[in-house]
């Protein structure tokens, strides 16, 4: 009997399952969150894996939610403990009066496990054995069988996991048949041996109503699809990877032409980083919208083609599926630390536009939205991404597209324009006076409107030109270019607390679920915040203006230097003491509990130290 | 990268081809590079092939690295649009290109440097995706752009300008465009406008990857045979000019020989090449053929000149990757977007 009182909790509790990595085990872990979800109960999971393909540990977490908190909780409720490899650390994890569910076939000494904890011991080894002969079955099984008995357990549905197997092997009877068994039999053995159901409950709900369960990387590569790119080419590197993945995947089943069956698109894998950012610049000098997805490494590698097409103003998307740097560092784990090397990309006096969606909802949407932004601004478009929204499964809101929405294809003239009596075309001539100037495709007109593209300066037509002048004249439009992009971006969001308040909190991208609900926590620990999400650089002027109403803001963000926090102060010119830097790079997500401690000790601090004159 | 135009004016006599262009419409801006550069020939010969071909000059993409090859786009066809990427990389921007757009022809000039060095991924991988493309390198041996060094088609036991041994093995683009698999391969020399011409025809009507390797000597850096006292000067010489102010021109090499025999030409330093150019009977359909003829002359301290190897029948990336018969850049909206049925249908499966 454990000597502290078993947690008890109903649709709000973690369930950890530590596994190895290989085992198959991911597939029925995903099972187990969806079985939640279709209960009307929201889950926030997460893949905790390491850089390697089979053997090392990996967990898969689920934060069971009816209050629909999407960030990550942080401690757990019930490990589901499968991998010797990781069994102190694991157990050690436990939440005291949480559970621990192991594989009792081989009996453990009793200094394995906490005295405050519940232990559940189900024989999976046994039972697998003693049902399939064949290996892999049994390795498939057992998981599947530990499934079943966490269903009793929790006292979950079983319906509904059979109807998402169901699902899953629509046309395959025989795998649909022999998974609903071994189900069963993990059910079955929990209710025969075990005291069903433990304090941790699932029951039905309809807290998940219209909202749909996707990755952040295929939500991103469906927003490709929608925003109109044709050309994708990349080179694999986590967690970028999937984009590419999806997006082929998405093209095959959308985009081909019912009558001819061809493809209305080109997928290329190229033989690096180099070469997939070139193509991706070739295909949108000659008009075609064209993407690359990436990570850290490749952003590296691309940084000289970034500048070229800053400065020859060619459109282009890169996603970047953010890992933890530096150099190869941490490669499955998350971060948000590619800020400033994308923001200021490649050598000489660059700026370019970055986007921060803070789901796979807004992932969708923003990656639509930057063929739009690259054509219009004619130059790179940065969708920040990292491995917490891109590789993780998010509730969010259902995708939306509008049927009337037409592509912004920006400043482009063509033959008839060219012809036009009294038109002047000079491909870098500020007509508008918003900094873009008009392009053409090349093969538009047989004698006008032809240009050189290069990477040196040139003149306002195109000629090649080192005048000091002309040089300075040029760059200066590329920051009234920069300009209006402030107007054109998704503007920040700002939200203010329920009672008038001194202090304001600045965060973005995939910190925005924990950040949510760690306002609550601030708020029960009697602290105000005004909050804004910064949605896209270059900023909007309303940054500015949210951080002068307000005494200290606090940037929360997922790296160790405070990028975008440097990038606020050195495009705004504020003072940096004004920024409090709430930093987490460890490579895990971001937490409430985290957030909420970070601040609210200093806002303590603030209310038992206040700041006094020094008295001589 | 000059901006000094040529003058618009046409004598009404010229000579007109089929589309009624004369060879005036096929030039671009005035040169630059320093007189007597095989690259300058190289130019001459690509505006002779398009206006044979009677191509609209308008419909050729150019697309080149840098150096001072990659310069020359700059000098032919003034109606198309150029691109000037990054060194070395022109073949990527070049697949991008023709990936968005299938009906332009797409030339990519080059230099060794770029290529062979650089850029030799690009070069192999953009031959081994069979992209639908006329890629020329203008090959000196050296690195023009950046005074004189070495460039990975060197020969071994060669001397740079200031002495130094090269003692690296030299790539042949050629054997390795063979072993990729291109589908037209030729190898010819800047002088020799008679071969080089058609062989600039025949590889932009080729559907595939061509690829000709063209020796292109180098007159500033090819100038120092025995001799340090050949050129005192001072050049301002980088990636945007390109003015030899103290340099004496010489005039290109140019030669003329019969198919089947072997041809000694001087280079402006004095090195001799032996260019042998291939039979008239010389079967250009064997890919295995070619690579053991290269080999077998080369080991005799002969360049091949000429087709070495075409597939008449080839296939390009387009075909590889089934796309349609549209330019994927006039696709719009109706073309591409599923619209929100498909994506309510995707909703429903994500729940
Ligand atoms: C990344 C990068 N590295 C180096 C250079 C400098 N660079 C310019 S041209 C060139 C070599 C050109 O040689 P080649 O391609 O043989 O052309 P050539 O000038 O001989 O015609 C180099 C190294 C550059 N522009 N970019
Ligand atoms: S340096 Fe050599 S390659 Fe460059 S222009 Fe002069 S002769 Fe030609």
């Amino acid at each position: 009997m454990p000597d502290q009182s078993p947690i008890s909790s109903v649709n709000d509790f973690v369930v950890r399952f530590a596994n190895v990595n290989g085992s198959g085990s991911a597939s029925a872990n995903e099972l187990f969150a969806r079985s939640i979800l279709r209960h009307g109960v929201p889950v926030s999971p997460r893949n905790i894996f390491p850089s390697n393909i089979q053997g090392l540990p990996t967990w898969y977490e689920v934060r069971v939610t009816e209050a629909g908190h999407l960030g990550a909780r942080g401690g757990v409720d019930m490990m589901v403990a499968m991998n010797p490899q990781t069994w102190d650390k694991d157990v050690a994890s436990i939440e005291p009066g949480g559970y621990l569910f192991y594989d009792s076939t081989k009996p453990m000494p009793s200094s394995k496990f906490r005295a405050d904890i519940n232990v559940i011991g189900v024989p999976l080894t046994a039972i697998t054995n003693s049902t399939y002969t064949d290996p892999r079955q049994r390795q498939l099984f057992k998981n599947i069988i530990y499934l079943g008995a966490l269903c009793a357990l929790l006292d979950m549905d079983p319906k509904l996991v059979e109807q998402l197997i169901g699902e899953q092997y629509k046309s395959k009877e025989k795998l649909l048949s022999s998974n609903v068994h071994a189900l069963h039999l993990g059910r079955d053995w929990a209710l025969q041996n075990l005291k069903c159901p433990i304090g941790l409950q699932v029951k039905k709900s309809d807290k998940v109503g219209d909202r749909i369960f996707i990755e952040g990387n295929s939500a991103a590569a469906l927003g490709a699809v929608y925003g109109g790119a044709t050309v994708c080419a990349w080179y694999p590197i986590t967690p970028s990877s999937s984009v590419a993945e999806a997006f082929t995947s998405h093209c095959k089943k959308l985009r081909h032409d019912p009558e001819t069956g061809k493809a209305k698109y080109a997928i290329v894998q190229g033989e690096d980083e180099l070469a997939s950012i070139g193509i991706v610049i070739g295909a949108s000098w000659n008009g075609a919208r064209a993407f690359t997805a990436t990570s850290g490494p490749g952003i590296s590698l691309m940084t000289e083609f970034i500048g070229l097409s800053y400065f020859a103003e060619i459109p282009a998307v890169i996603m970047n599926i953010q890992r933890a740097g530096p150099s190869t560092g941490m490669p499955t784990r998350t971060q948000q630390c590619d800020i400033i090397a994308c923001a200021y990309a490649s050598h000489g006096d660059t700026k370019h536009v970055l986007l921060f969606p803070e789901d796979p909802a807004e992932a969708f949407e923003f990656a639509a939205q930057s063929f739009d932004l690259a054509d219009r601004l004619q130059t790179m478009i940065f969708l920040m991404l990292d491995l917490d929204i891109g590789m993780n499964h998010r509730l969010c809101r259902p995708l939306k597209w509008d049927d009337a929405r037409q592509y912004d294809r920006g400043k482009v003239m063509t033959a008839a324009m060219l012809d036009e009596p009294g038109r002047d075309f000079g491909r870098y001539l500020d007509v508008d006076g918003d900094g873009i100037p008009y392009r053409t495709y090349p093969g538009t007109h047989p004698t006008k409107g032809s240009f050189f593209t290069r990477g040196t300066s040139r003149d306002r037509y195109a000629r090649y030109s080192e005048e000091g002048a002309v040089y300075a004249d040029n760059m200066q439009r590329l920051v009234r270019k920069f300009e209006t992009a402030q107007d054109l971006v998704p503007r920040p969001l700002q939200a203010n607390a329920a009672k008038p308040t001194k202090y304001g909190v600045i965060y973005f991208g995939s910190t925005a679920p924990a950040m949510d609900e760690a306002i609550g926590l601030l708020e029960a620990r009697g602290h105000q915040l005004d909050r804004m999400r910064i949605r896209a650089f270059p900023f909007h002027s309303s940054v500015a203006s949210f951080i002068a109403d307000h005494d200290f803001v606090y940037v929360v963000e997922q790296n160790r230097d405070a990028q975008l926090r440097q990038l606020i102060v050195n495009e705004n010119g504020i003072d940096p003491v004004r920024l409090v830097p709430i930093l987490h790079y460890d490579g895990t997500p971001i937490t409430a509990r985290f957030i909420a401690n970070a601040i609210g000790d200093h806002q303590d601090h603030l209310k038992v130290t206040p700041l006094r004159k020094a008295v001589s | 990268m000059t901006y000094i135009a040529r003058p618009k004016f046409h004598h009404p006599g010229l000579k007109k081809n089929d589309l009624g262009y004369t060879h005036r419409d096929y030039e671009g801006k005035i040169s630059t590079l320093c007189a007597g550069c095989g690259h300058d020939s190289i130019t001459a010969s690509i505006i002779e092939a398009c206006y044979e071909l009677s191509i609209e000059p308008h419909r050729v993409a150019k697309i080149s690295g840098i150096g001072c090859s990659s310069k020359t786009p700059d000098y032919f066809l003034g109606n198309s649009h150029g691109f000037n990427s990054v060194h070395g990389r022109m073949p990527s921007v070049l697949t991008g290109a023709n990936l968005a757009n299938r009906d332009l022809i797409y030339l990519g000039v080059s230099g060794d440097g770029d290529s062979a060095s650089i850029g030799f991924g690009q070069f192999a991988h953009s031959i081994r995706r069979g992209v639908n493309m006329t890629y020329i390198v203008e090959n000196n041996g050296v690195y023009g752009l950046t005074k004189g060094q070495f460039s990975a088609t060197a020969d071994r036991g060669s001397k740079s300008k200031k002495g130094v041994m090269n003692t690296d093995n030299a790539i042949d683009l050629v054997a390795i465009a063979l072993q990729l698999g291109a589908s037209f391969v030729a190898r010819s020399f800047s002088g020799d406008k008679t071969q080089l011409v058609p062989l600039i025809a025949a590889a932009i009507r080729h559907k595939g990857a061509s690829f000709i390797d063209v020796i292109s000597p180098c007159i500033a850096f090819n100038n120092h045979a025995g001799s340090t006292k050949s050129f005192d000067y001072v050049r301002e010489h980088n990636d945007a000019v390109n003015r030899l102010d103290v340099l004496t021109g010489r005039d290109p090499i140019t030669v003329e020989y019969a198919p089947g025999t072997v041809q000694v030409v001087e280079q402006h330093d004095g090195t001799r090449l032996a260019l042998r150019k291939i039979d008239a009977d010389y079967d250009a359909s064997d890919r295995l053929a070619a690579m053991t003829f290269l080999q077998k002359h080369a080991a005799k301290g002969q360049v091949v000149t000429g087709l070495l190897y075409v597939d008449p029948d080839a296939e390009d990336l387009h075909t590889h990757l089934d796309t349609v018969e549209t330019p994927l850049n006039t696709l719009e909206a109706k073309d591409l977007c599923p619209g929100t049925a498909a994506l309510e249908k995707i909703n429903a499966s994500l729940r």
